[in-house]
Formats: C-alpha cells, structure tokens, sequence
C-alpha cells in the first residue's frame, strides 16, 4: 500500500467528518435540519449521486504497488478493477463503440497489398467475426443482458436489504423520499453495471488521441475533481474562520490588519499566484529528482500544491462574511450578558460566535465546492491546473479542443467531460440549495 | 345612522390555525372605533381583511363586509384597488420602514394623489402643501423635498398620515400608530389624529394595544381575545364596568401612577454611587481620524442607588439611558468618572480582576429574543455564569442550583433541556432573570425588560421581580420609558434628558409633584385611564 499526499489528507478529512458527526450527533439544533434535508426529495437524491461520486472517488484513493508490475508503477483500487479499461489502449481517436479508427490510414493486409482505409480497432469490438452487420444487434443484446443483469443484482441486494431491516421496509413504505431515494439507486447501480460490462467489449465513450478509453479518463476524474473541491476547501475554512471571527470580535488593529492582508490578496490576480506557486514546485520537484521518481507521485504533488495555492487565494469571501456576521453577533444581549457574567472571551468566541456562524460556513463549503471543480477545468486550459498527466475534466477539455476544429468533429472527450462535471457540479448545487434552506435560521420558526 | 363600515362573521385562517374566529362589528361615520387586545389577538388580521391585504396563505370567510353598503368582498382586485387609499387609508406602526428611502417626501405623497385623482402637476404640488400643513409638519415646503432620513419619528409618522389623507378617505385604519414613538409624541400624534377627525368628519379605527390610550381617544372600543370579539362597548363606559374577565384582567394588569402613593421613604445604606458618569463617543475626521468632537451620551451623570431598592431611570429613546446602563457594567469603551459599587471601583479593574467582579452587577435585556443564545440549552445558559466565574463548583451541584433557579423564576425544572425557542417572551425574560441571578448579585441592571411583552405579561414580571427583591434582597436600576411600571416598581426615580440627569427624588414626589419642566412635560403626556384626552 501506497500512501500519497492527497490521500493522507483525504483520510483525514474523512476521519474529522465522522469525529464531526459524532460530536453533533443527537444536537437538536442541528438534528433538526438533517430531518428537513432527508425529508427533501431533491436533497435526497443529489446526495445519492455525490456519494456515488464520492465512492468512486474514495476508490481511487487507496494506491498499492501491484506485485506482478513491471515498473514499480503505483495504481489505485479503481485502477486494479478496471485494469482491462486501462491496458485496452488503441492507436489514436475512435469514437464511441467503433470497431475501427476515426480517421483512415495506409495499411499492410495480410496478403501483402496496401490499402488506404479504416483500420480496425484492437479491442474495441475485437469479438465480432463481421463488424457491419453484427455490431447493432450484439450491442442491443449486450445491453439488454448487462441491463438485466444489473437490475436483478440491485434488486436482490434492495430486497436482501428489506428483509433483513423492518425499519427500512417500513420507511420505505411510508416516505415517498425513500422510495424516490432506493429508485435513484436501482437506476445508478443498474445503469453503472451496464456500462461496465459493455465497456468489456467496446470502447463505451471512445478513445483519446493517444487510443485511451475515454470512459476510465472521465471515471479518473472524479477524483481529482473531488479532491480539489473538498481539499481546497479543507484548507481555506482555517483561515477563513479564524481570520473572520477574530476580525469582526476584537475589531481595532486586529480587524485593521486582517483585512489589509485579504484586501490585498484580493487585489492580486489570482491567476497570476497559482501560476507562480506550480512554476515554483516545478522547478523544486526538478532539483530534488531523486525523491520524485514515480510519474504519479510528482502528479499528487502538483496536484497537492494546487490545492493549496487555490485554498490560500480563496479563503477571503467566506472572510468577509463571517468578519460581517461576527460584527453583529458580537452586539448581540447574549454576548453582553456572557460579557456581565465574567466569561472569558476565548469561551465567548467559542460557545457563542462560532456555533452561531456554523450555517454560513456549511452553506459557502458546499457552494464553493462546485465552483473550485469548474475551475480546474478553466485552469487546466491555460495550463496552470494539475499536471498533463493527472487525469482530469480540464485535462480533457483542453486535449479535445483542437479537435473541436476537425472535421468530422471528435466531440465525445469534450461530452464525455461535461456530462460528468455537470453532474457532479448540479447534484452538489442541489444539495448546496437544499442545505441553505435547512440551516437558515430565519426559515426555522415557520416548519 | 348608517354604519359606514360593517363586518359580519369574519373569520382569517392560517391552515389548521384560526387567528381570527367569527367576529362582527359596525364603524360609525365620524367616530373613533378602537380594537384593543394583547399581541397575537387578531386585531392587525381584521383590519388587512377588510382591505384583502391578508398574506397569501391565509383564508378569509365572511358573510359580508360592507363600506357604506357597498359589499367589497363581491369586488374584484382591481376595484379594490381603487378603494384602498381613496376611500380607506391605512396608517402603520414604524414610520421607520413604511417609506421609501430614496424618493422624496413630495414624491410619496404626489404617487398616491397620481393614482386616485387626475389633478395637474401644480395642482399635485399644492395639495401636497396641504396635506403637510394639515398634519402640521414644520417647514412644510422645505420638507417636500426632503428625504425621509432626514425627519424624525415623529415627523415620518405625520408624513404617513398625509399620504393616508392624501386619498381624502371615509375611513381611516390606523395600525398601533405611536407604538415605536415616544411618549411626548405619542400624545402630539393623537392630538393630530383627532383634530384631523374633527376638521373632515371621518371614521378613525384605532388598532391598539394600550387600553390607556385608547380610553382617552375613542367613542367605542372592542376588545379582542384570541381572535374572538370577547367585549364591546362605549367609553368610558366600557372600562367603568368591565363584564367580561378577559377585559377586568387586562384592566387589572395595567400598572397605575397611584400604585406609588403608599411606598415609604426610608435612607439606606447606598449600595452603588456613581458621581460624574460620562461615555463620550468620539467623532474622527480627516485622513489622520482626528478627534474633532464628541457624542456625549452620557454627560456628567451622578446618583446613588440604596441597597434592597430599585431606582427607576426613565427617559425618551436617545436620552441615553440604555448606555448609562451598559457603561455602568463596563460593558461598552468610552466611559469615565467614579462608579462605586459597594466600595468598589469596578472601572478600574481590567482583565481577569474584573472578570472576578463582575457577578456583583449583571443585567437583564430587554429583547427576549436576542438575549440568549438560540445554540445552547436553557440549563447551559443559566449555568454560564457558574461555569465561568466558579469552576470549583461540581456539575451536580450546578444542576441543582440552576434546578433551584428555575423553581425560583417560576419556570418547571425541565425547562434544563430544552431550547430558548420553544418558549414565550415572558418565559424567556424568566430565563433571563434566572441567568442574571445565578451568581448572586448585588445589583441587577433591568434595561426595559417588559416593554416587549404584553400588559398581563409584563404585570406578571413585575410581580416577579419584586417577590425576588424580597426574599434576596438585590437591588435594581430599572431602566424603563414607562411611567406606570415607575410607579408599580420604583422607590427613586431618576429623569434623564439629554444625556444628562435633570430630577432625582423619591418616586412619590417625582410622580406626584415634579419639579423640572421635562418632567412635567413627560407625566402630562402619558395616557391615564379614564383621563381626558391628551
């Protein structure tokens, strides 16, 4: 087992969310919100597709070093169980369950004579004796199956599941969420191994231009995707909270300096600072080789860096708004009447101001999640976001657009990319919506 | 005579919730018709009704509402339109929020004469002239372009009945109009209300919740309860001979001046003497925030507050009162001068000294709902002050005191794990009282900590607060705008004007025979029982 930077962090993230609900849990006034967010439809279901998400993401997290490797090459769990999707590489573009390249080529038939023509793919549709005329009704029965499939071994898990638990039966019998909730499932799981296992014999969404399936470079994605969301975020919040509350609580010189240096930081453009910082780890990763051998590993530092640089350019708007809000609590009677009754500021700030700040903190994490993952994608385009080798939606936005040029148009990288980024991206706004809604304390009083 | 207005089994309801239940009653041409009742009664739901100005989730049923015969529940939107503000104007309670901030005093009035009538632009200008002059803003053609920033209370509630006249109504709805004024305004606007009334011959339908008021200015009163029309009648004789128990309660909750007749005068030992008490607050200008000036707040104040005793400080909104209060706590920067509680100088401790000495004074707010912290629970809140100022104090014994608390301030004892939220105004400032007491003080600070509660609650919290003085013999500086909790409560009262003190003197005399002009001037405007009208 491999353990890199990002999924060090990703462990811990994960280990302060359980230590997180473990601390609230059975807090009434965080109890209640949870009820009106799991009794949302909406909520419900974008949850499910953001942990789906997250699930594939989490898989991809966990690196080893497989023992049959020949070049001590580091791959993830999703890795391992997609290893066919990996290693079925072709030649160059082939669009979705092609059995031939895109574009023709000179080639050498068996019996000697060249012919300028379509080679045909190496795996993609290998199994077919005669491509024309068994493509169509192998794919249908290939679909069918792998949908029969699928759907019989979602419901027997579903089923299992009832039968085992009344308290699931009886809710989902009860609450027409549950029932919207298990049928998003049934879809994902049936639709998923679907893919899957037609993915076996095709190339489902295609191959790059480099013959790479495009279906694993989009599945990659995700986690790269997720990571720059919730790491970024992971790093910002620190600042952002403790900066803002201290600013808007004690005012004067610590509010002076304070928003001098966000001020200022938002004045420089933040471009310019993440080009600087990956210029700057480039050049650190080219003096110390001997300690970054592994492409993968130098991927997961710039990566890392990314984060970071994009954390610390990105922490002053939450800033400003908890400094606000700090501003008006701290005028609040009870904090007076805590002032009055002789307790300490460090309690005051800690029992007082941050519990009452807590929703805009959760609101602005999950809106601004959304946005970091768009702007990979714009960052990778002019080549400051993650590495070239990194999988990632940017990566494959900016490798399909000198595409979009050609004619006939290669357009299943760019689709591929947006249908998965504006997947992710709407089920986290959703989800962000329905939160807003749920923590809002002015919208408490009329449930 | 005719009615002019004439509701038959009106019934507003909320989902499964009824606000208002099956009431009727009849307005007269030219006279004052007022609806009394404790908030939440239904009387602001009644008169939106009647306009259809109700929010959109709630269902009205009536038989019939009828203006001057005219069914106006058989029109339609659009014609309503043309009733509201022509034949019915509507006053509301905050002048603060009810105009537009960034058109000018002219232009609001102009935008309703441009609706209802088709007078020409300098026709327009000169009504609007009018319509000043009759509410008798000064400087009326100065203040026609002046924005609404620029006026006071006051002078924005008068600007709010001109735009009401403007459409020279039958009828005239005014909703709680003097509720957030002060009391010497309070008693300029009714004066303005009434004279109005007399000069056009129109219906006023006062919509209140000060019994005391309303007995001074209306022909007939209703009393709502629940929303149920629970008692009407004629004034004064209604309020002579209460019927029902509803009315006789209410009656019996309001606090009177005569309250303070019998209380005796005795001197003590006094407990906090503050002597030339001033918080300055700075005013900075120029790139280098030079001191140019100063907004005295609190100017030179001096007194002496007696063990076991409340002084009362009343005072207008703005005379500084609520800061004298919070700079006594050292709660807010900028203050100076010698404040000696029981010989000691709590201004001159700072830091963890002061942390200390603070359970000697504490403070009881006077908005339930913003003084405690909606994250924690009850029993948290009460025990901050253990917490903070006695560690040593085991958890059990904590509970038991806070437990102990909560008994004391009539609250059950499982009010420990619940949350502020789920309780009234009056049970919240109960908390409030219980948080202040928990570490034993010497002095409690009450800045106005029943003006947001109804009159029957705010009976109840007095009651309270003296039954507490009794048995701990804590003292009170009770800050309050109201004469008649002074005189339920009080054994001093200090006046304050200004930022400075102008009577001091036993509550008695003060109340009795008050010596400074302001003084009387403040007594003279405050609405009695039973009183001729202001």
């Amino acid at each position: 087992m491999v353990m890199l930077w990002t999924d060090a962090l990703i462990y811990l993230l994960l280990l302060t969310l359980a230590a997180l609900g473990f601390y609230l849990r059975g807090k009434e006034h965080i109890k209640r919100p949870l009820q009106k967010i799991s009794s949302s439809k909406v909520g419900m279901v974008s949850l499910v597709v953001l942990l789906f998400f997250v699930l594939i993401g989490l898989l991809d997290s966990i690196h080893f070093i497989p023992s049959n490797s020949k070049n001590n090459e580091i791959i993830s769990v999703l890795d391992y169980w997609a290893t066919p999707l990996r290693e079925h590489g072709e030649k160059t573009y082939s669009a979705p369950f092609a059995t031939t390249l895109y574009s023709k080529e000179m080639q050498t038939l068996p019996d000697g004579t060249a012919q300028f023509g379509y080679p045909t793919l190496r795996f993609g549709g290998s199994h077919l004796t005669d491509p024309t005329t068994q493509l169509l009704p192998d794919l249908l029965k290939k679909t069918a199956y792998g949908l029969f499939q699928g759907a019989s071994l979602s419901s027997f898990f579903m089923l299992l599941l009832f039968s085992l638990s009344t308290k699931q039966r009886e809710r989902f019998k009860r609450s027409a969420t549950a029932k919207t909730v298990w049928a998003v499932i049934f879809f994902i799981v049936s639709l998923s191994y679907t893919l899957v296992y037609l993915s076996a014999y095709y190339h489902v969404l295609g191959t790059d231009k480099v013959g790479e399936d495009v279906f694993y470079q989009a599945i990659k994605s995700i986690r790269t995707g997720l990571v720059l969301g919730t790491l970024t975020t992971l790093i910002m919040l620190p600042m952002a909270i403790i900066f803002g509350i201290l600013a808007g609580f004690f005012r004067g010189w610590v509010d002076d300096v304070i928003q001098y240096l966000y001020t200022t930081l938002n004045s420089i453009p933040s471009v310019l600072l993440i080009a600087a910082s990956i210029l700057m780890v480039q050049v650190y990763m080219a003096k110390h080789e001997a300690d970054y051998t592994s492409v993968i590993v130098r991927a997961d530092m710039r990566l890392l860096f990314l984060c970071l640089i994009l954390g610390v350019t990105s922490w002053t708007g939450l800033c400003r708004l908890l400094r606000a809000e700090t501003l008006k609590l701290r005028e609040m009677e009870y904090v007076q009447a805590a002032q009055a009754l002789g307790v300490k500021q460090s309690m005051i700030l800690l029992r007082h101001i941050l519990p009452n700040v807590m929703h805009i903190v959760l609101i602005s994490v999950v809106l601004d999640f959304s946005s970091l993952v768009l702007a990979e994608a714009v960052l990778s385009y002019i080549n400051i976001g993650v590495d070239p080798t990194t999988y990632s939606w940017g990566n494959m936005i900016n490798g399909a657009r000198l595409e979009m040029a050609r004619d006939p148009i290669v357009w299943w990288s760019l689709s591929a990319a947006f249908v998965f980024m504006f997947a992710l991206v709407l089920a986290a706004n959703l989800f962000a919506d329905v939160v807003q809604d749920a923590f809002d304390p002015r919208r408490a009083g009329n449930d | 005579m005719k009615p002019l207005l004439s509701i038959e089994h009106l019934s507003v309801n909320f989902g499964q919730q009824t606000v208002v239940d099956d009431i009727s009653f009849e307005i007269f041409p030219g006279e004052t018709f007022a609806l009394v009742g404790e908030s939440g009664s239904g009387k602001s739901m009644t008169a939106l009704s009647v306009l259809r100005l109700l929010p959109n989730n709630a269902q009205l049923n009536a038989t019939a509402i009828h203006l001057q015969g005219d069914n106006l529940l058989a029109r339609s939107e659009r014609e309503l339109c043309k009733i509201r503000g022509r034949r019915i104007g509507l006053v509301f309670q905050d002048p603060m929020s009810s105009l537009n901030p960034v058109m000018t005093i002219a232009e609001q009035i102009v935008e309703v004469l441009d609706i209802h009538f088709d007078f020409p632009a300098e026709k327009n200008q000169q009504r609007v002239l009018e319509l000043l002059q009759q509410v008798e803003l000064p400087e009326p053609q100065r203040r026609m372009a002046e924005y609404p920033h620029q006026l006071s209370g006051g002078q924005r509630q008068r600007v709010m009945i001109a735009i009401a006249l403007a459409g020279e109504p039958e009828l005239l709805i005014a909703d709680e109009p003097t509720t957030s004024l002060d009391v010497t305004i309070q008693a300029q606007i009714l004066q303005l209300l009434k004279n109005i009334q007399q000069q056009t011959n129109m219906a006023l339908w006062l919509i209140s919740h000060d019994l005391a008021l309303v007995s001074n200015i209306a022909d007939r009163i209703a009393v709502m309860q629940h929303g149920k029309l629970v008692e009407s009648g004629c004034n004064p004789g209604l309020f002579e001979h209460p019927q029902h128990a509803y009315t006789q309660q209410l009656l019996a909750a309001l606090p009177r001046l005569e309250s303070c007749n019998n209380r005796p005068a005795q001197e003590r030992q006094p407990l906090l003497s503050v002597t030339d008490f001033k918080v300055y607050y700075p005013i900075r200008k120029g790139i280098f925030k030079r001191i140019v000036d100063y907004v005295k707040a609190v100017d030179g104040v001096s007194f002496n507050l007696q063990q076991g005793k409340t002084l009362a400080l009343v005072g207008e909104s703005g005379c500084g009162k609520t800061t004298l209060g919070k700079g006594l706590l050292n709660l807010i920067a900028g203050s100076s001068g010698s404040v000696l509680l029981d010989g000691l100088a709590l201004h001159e401790l700072s830091g963890d000294a002061l942390r200390q000495q603070r359970a000697a004074m504490q403070i009881v707010f006077q908005d339930p709902f913003s003084s405690m912290n909606p994250r924690m629970l009850v029993g948290d809140i009460i025990a901050e002050g253990l917490h903070a100022l006695h560690p040593e104090i085991k958890a059990l014994e904590r509970q038991q005191r806070v437990q102990h608390l909560l008994t004391a301030v009539g609250l059950p004892k499982e009010a420990i794990n619940r949350y502020p939220h789920e309780f009234s105004g009056g049970q919240r400032q109960r908390i409030c009282i219980a948080r202040a007491l928990a570490v034993e003080p010497k002095l409690i600070v009450c800045d106005e900590p029943t003006s947001a509660l109804d009159v029957s609650v705010q009976a109840q919290i007095i009651q309270l607060l003296k039954q507490i003085q009794q048995e701990t013999g804590v003292s009170y500086l009770f800050i309050t705008h109201d004469f008649g909790v002074v005189a339920e409560l009080a054994d001093d009262v200090a006046v304050m004007y200004k930022g400075k003190i102008v009577e001091v003197g036993h509550v008695t005399q003060v109340l009795n025979h008050p010596v400074h002009a302001y003084t009387q001037k403040l007594l003279g405007a405050v609405p009695k029982l039973g009183g001729v009208t202001p």
